[in-house]
């Protein structure tokens, strides 16, 4: 049953108001106007009045077009001829294949029970050594990347994409560069990945509302490959874009902002997403990575800052690297037990030199001498930007481990590091003769 | 004839509904949805129409869908078999949520909190002919190592005779086990369950009591320098990656308590995944029993509706104040009472109230006061006592202590325990900040002492800071002792290792013997003639100490260690001049004067009345 209107009362930024009855919350409408049709959403009832939320925006709305209800809330296809494809923040293709439209399912489902969780175990590796060794990405862990515009946080997603070993990838661009979104298609094309990868792409150009949308479909689409037995790598950049979205509709709603223009559920918000990560019990997983731009590099902005919250940790990617401060995976003490013995030790003594070397490096700055222990610092803190901070190298965690012991016996005697005298004998390099 | 209204409006999770009858505020109404019945609450009235929030997802209803009124209020359900149980915020058992529909909640799901099949070995303890009110035990049940008493409900405000109460046999909760009557005589049985309105405090007892009596949560730095009482309330700020979670974990372990309640409200899944998993594993050294079996987990995670987060906190508090009627001590851990805050702030917003300091509603204050006054230690009717005492952690919008969540919690606490992101970067934890950090409460350790060694650390701090421009050549022999001794206590004392299975829980005891000894090496004047001979005294004590902190208590490796700090310590002691002692004293009475310390003091009252009062102390202690 279909019911069709054609007297909107009142558009303002992208809602539009009519009168109409029998209308469920949530249900979605098509609307017709000369610039061609778009899905809108019932996003609030007041008596007779419907507001409705137009994806494609307001722009060129009449109020004589006609609003015809679909009944049913916002699907989308969900089927294995998904993999390979790109979408918009809607749903329709991107790429001029043909659309889908069976086995639909509604987005944005219920919440997993907490009962039916598991203490997640699988660490995810992606030959990046300030990620494996110092904080290992874990299979159902959310995470995000803070950065600022500029960074290279896109090629550092791709590289994650191209290297992590999950079953899909699922990328969910929200406010792309154009520019940015043929980086991450061509990429994923070239090195064969495509096919094992789906994308929900909004691009800057295109309509703010659907922005909101993608984190939505790509999380739903995720969550049934994983109930599916798939490991599932969801990928989501820029969320800053996201919640400047979520703030735009809810100036344009009248809602009272709670922090810089922010709506007050911007926490819930983003909970509602970020908790789709799980790992289910004898199905697959979803694991989440995104990013979120900090303006100005300030971490206390309401968007990182609510992020933080979220999230099971954060990487700060700060001048093309992943600082080793501030930089947390909160899961990784479930996985770094299991990988070699000397991968907690030496994760803590490296950071704890590094930090050390921080220290001689400000000493040095004010000008104080130099003794022959700071210079060995100084040393080491070159040799572990260039061996292991360095984005573009690329090696396992065990060579990374390795990497490690070499640096460390190369610049100290056993006895400074701090390490166990047990695992020193076992691992510590033997001078070559 | 049912009470019914007619939907007229929808709006996220809040809807406005037309009724005839009469509809009291904070009543339960369902929304009825197809098969399913959306669980709601009244929040407010105007004239024919209320808003009602509704505690699940509301996508799907339509104008003139049917609302049912039960004209009750919102309450949980008390009796036997809450303990070990994970519910969420509206008390629906979760494990068996998961039993009946696999991995995801569903809306309009309702499962009845407590087993109803469970039978429990009832033991009567009065006779017919006696004369009772509400609150009075007519019987008790074993549950786990508790004796539950099965007691008159709360809501029976009159007083009533004994007609006829149940042997000594196995009852399930809804089955009848006393029959009282009240004045004019009419009847009314009683089960072991009954329920009772989550937003009313029961204040059931004779009177309230001073909490006088610590906490111990076996956590060095609480204990010893800025303890919990029992029946007390603290807050625990900290920006996120400091380490609140674990903290409440650590305590929800280690607590001296006999239950612990964890309120897990609008946090991640997975902090409570750890402690359902883990809980049961864990034996309790105390009673010898799983851990499980004196914990209670209401848990409304970020994800689940914010309506029910909203509601979650009350519900653990309701369920304490029951076990409290019981003589029990109970212990709340809320995290976070920030997004409980933020729920309100969600729902005020909805309603379109006028906006107080970010947003936050005008009654933010008054509600967080309202719900940290339902702890206390009290006496009850018997003589006996029972307590709760709340932990609540919060979490600051950007860390930053201003904010009004945070400034409201603050004037209501008696301890107050920030955590550091610089204390948690260096890796010291537990990352509570010593110097911001402050407690009303007497702990173990006598106040003097505790005032004494937060002084010394101030200035060690103060002393660090002066280094990093001057240089250790800057400073004379002297501070840079004193640093070294506030270093020390720090490393060894206020920092635990939470993986060290000795360290990890130090007792009331071993913290008092612990204490003192540190305490005699930070007063002793010590025989160190340059700070080379410093450094080395203080890192092979440290390293000793670690020794020590890691050795089962009263093993002979604990003795054993004593003995050779008792050594390596008498060799260095020197028996300082009158001067000497002076200038060591005089030292820590002046960082009070113009330390970070006083002036977070200070700071918190404008007036300036704290700062004479510490002057004053200070007079006490030269002298």
């Amino acid at each position: 049953m279909q019911k069709i209107y054609n007297k909107i009362i009142q558009i303002s930024g992208n809602v539009v108001v009519l009168s109409a009855t029998g209308i469920r919350y949530g249900e979605l409408a098509v609307i017709k106007s000369e610039r061609g049709d778009s899905f809108a959403e019932v996003i609030r009832i007041d008596g007779k009045l419907v507001y409705l939320q137009v994806f494609a925006g307001s722009g060129g709305v009449s109020t004589g077009d006609e609003v015809r209800f679909l009944g049913k809330q916002m699907e989308v296809s969900f089927s294995d001829n998904l993999l390979g494809r790109v979408f918009d923040g809607t749903g329709r293709p991107r790429d001029g294949g043909p659309t889908l439209t069976k086995n639909l399912i509604e987005i944005g489902g219920p919440t997993v029970n907490p009962a039916k969780r598991l203490i997640p175990s699988n660490m995810i590796h992606t030959g990046i050594p300030m990620i494996d060794l110092f904080n290992s990405l874990v299979e159902s862990q959310k995470i995000s990347i803070f950065t600022t515009s500029g960074e290279p946080y896109n090629e550092l997603l791709a590289r994650v994409a191209l290297q992590a070993k999950v079953d899909i990838i699922i990328l969910g661009g929200m406010g792309l560069r154009y520019d940015d979104y043929l980086f991450l298609k061509n990429t994923l094309e070239s090195e064969g990945s495509l096919s094992r990868s789906i994308l929900y792409v909004h691009t800057a150009a295109d309509p703010v509302v659907e922005c909101i949308m993608v984190p939505d479909i790509s999380l739903t689409i995720a969550e049934n490959f994983a109930l599916h037995g798939k490991k599932v790598l969801v990928l989501l950049t820029d969320m800053k874009n996201f919640c400047d979205a979520l703030k735009e509709i809810a100036i344009t709603m009248e809602q009272v902002p709670s922090n810089r223009g922010y709506p007050g559920d911007l926490y819930s918000q983003l909970a509602a997403r970020y908790e789709k990560a799980v790992d289910f019990e004898d199905a697959g997983s979803v694991t989440i990575l995104s990013v979120t731009t900090m303006p100005g590099n300030d971490v206390t902005h309401p968007v990182p800052d609510n992020t933080g919250y979220i999230t099971e940790g954060q990487y700060y990617l700060n001048n093309g690297r992943i600082e080793p401060f501030g930089s947390l995976s909160r899961l990784k003490q479930f996985v770094n037990k299991n990988t070699r013995d000397d991968h907690r030790p030496l994760m803590d003594a490296m950071v704890q030199l590094y930090a050390y070397y921080q220290e001689v490096l400000e000493k040095k700055a004010m000008g104080f001498r130099m003794t022959r222990s700071d210079n060995r610092f100084l040393k080491y803190g070159i040799l572990f930007e260039r061996n292991l901070m360095d984005l573009s190298v690329d090696i396992s965690l065990e060579k990374a481990l390795d990497t490690g012991w070499r640096i460390l016996s190369e610049c100290f005697d056993p006895e400074e590091t701090g390490i166990r005298t047990e695992l020193i004998k076992k691992f510590w390099p033997k001078k070559k003769q | 004839m049912k009470n019914t209204g007619k939907i007229v409006g929808i709006n996220k999770n809040m809807i406005t509904v037309e009724f005839e009858g009469n509809v009291k505020q904070n009543e339960v109404a369902y929304a009825v949805l197809g098969e399913s019945r959306l669980k709601t609450e009244v929040i407010r009235i105007k004239r024919n129409r209320a808003d009602l929030q509704v505690f699940e997802d509301t996508r799907g209803l339509k104008m003139d869908d049917v609302v049912e009124f039960t004209g009750e209020l919102l309450s949980v359900e008390l009796g036997p078999g809450l303990l070990g149980q994970l519910y969420d915020g509206l008390q629906n058992p979760l494990h068996k949520l998961a039993g009946e529909l696999g991995f995801f909640l569903q809306r309009g799901k309702h499962i009845n909190a407590l087993p109803e099949d469970t039978k429990w070995e009832f033991t009567p303890c009065v006779k017919p002919g006696d004369k009772l009110q509400a609150a009075d035990a007519v019987g008790t049940v074993k549950e786990g190592i508790f004796t539950h008493r099965i007691m008159v409900p709360f809501h029976l405000s009159d007083r009533y005779e004994v007609v006829d109460i149940a042997e000594s046999n196995k009852y399930s909760v809804k089955e009848q086990v006393a029959l009282i009557k009240d004045k004019r005589g009419s009847l009314i049985p009683l089960s072991m369950m009954f329920e009772w309105p989550i937003r009313s405090p029961v204040t059931l007892y004779r009177e309230r009591l001073d909490p006088a009596e610590p906490l111990i949560t076996r956590i060095r730095i609480i204990d010893t320098l800025f303890p919990v009482a029992k029946g007390g309330t603290y807050c625990i700020p900290g920006p996120f990656g400091a380490g609140k979670t674990v903290l409440q974990q650590i305590t929800s372990r280690n607590a001296k308590v006999d239950i612990v309640i964890v309120a897990a409200c609008g946090e991640r899944a997975g902090e409570v995944v750890e402690t359902i998993k883990e809980f049961p594993k864990i034996i309790d050294p105390f009673t010898g029993r799983s851990l499980m079996e004196r914990t209670i987990i209401v848990c409304n995670t970020s994800s689940m509706p914010v309506a029910a987060r909203e509601a979650s906190v009350y519900t653990a508090i309701t369920m304490a104040e029951y076990y409290r009627q019981m003589g029990l001590d109970v212990l709340i851990l809320a995290d976070s009472t920030s997004r409980w805050a933020q729920a309100m702030r969600e729902r005020s917003s909805r309603l379109e109230e006028i906006p107080g300091e970010e947003a936050f509603p005008a009654y933010l204050e008054s509600t967080i006061a309202g719900f940290y006054e339902r702890s206390g230690l009290v006496r009850l009717r018997d003589g006996s006592t029972g307590s709760i005492t709340i932990g609540g952690t919060v979490s600051p919008a950007g860390g930053n202590f201003e904010e009004p969540v945070t400034q409201a919690t603050l004037k209501v606490v008696g301890a107050f325990h920030g955590l550091s992101q610089e204390r948690s970067d260096a890796r010291h934890y537990p990352a509570i900040d010593p110097l911001d950090s402050w407690s009303k409460y007497t702990g173990i350790i006598d106040n003097q002492s505790r005032n004494h060694t937060v002084r010394l650390l101030s200035k060690a701090h103060e002393i660090s800071q002066m280094m990093k421009v001057v240089g250790e050549e800057g400073i004379t022999l002297d501070d840079y002792i004193l640093y070294l001794k506030g270093e020390f206590f720090d490393n060894v004392y206020l920092q635990q290792n939470a993986f060290d299975s000795v360290d990890m829980a130090t007792s009331e005891e071993r913290q008092k013997k612990v204490f003192s000894i540190i305490k005699e090496i930070i007063d002793a004047t010590l025989d160190l003639n340059s700070k080379d001979d410093a450094r080395n005294f203080f890192n092979r004590s440290r390293q000793m100490f670690l020794d020590y902190n890691s050795s089962e208590w009263n093993s002979n490796d604990f003795f054993e260690n004593e003995r050779l700090i008792r050594e390596w310590f008498h060799k260095y002691r020197k028996a300082g001049t009158e001067i000497e002692t002076h200038i060591f004293r005089q030292a820590l009475v002046e960082s009070e004067m113009d330390s970070h310390f006083s002036r977070a003091k200070t700071a918190k009252t404008k007036k300036g009345e704290r700062l004479t009062m510490v002057k004053e102390e200070n007079a006490e202690d030269i002298q």
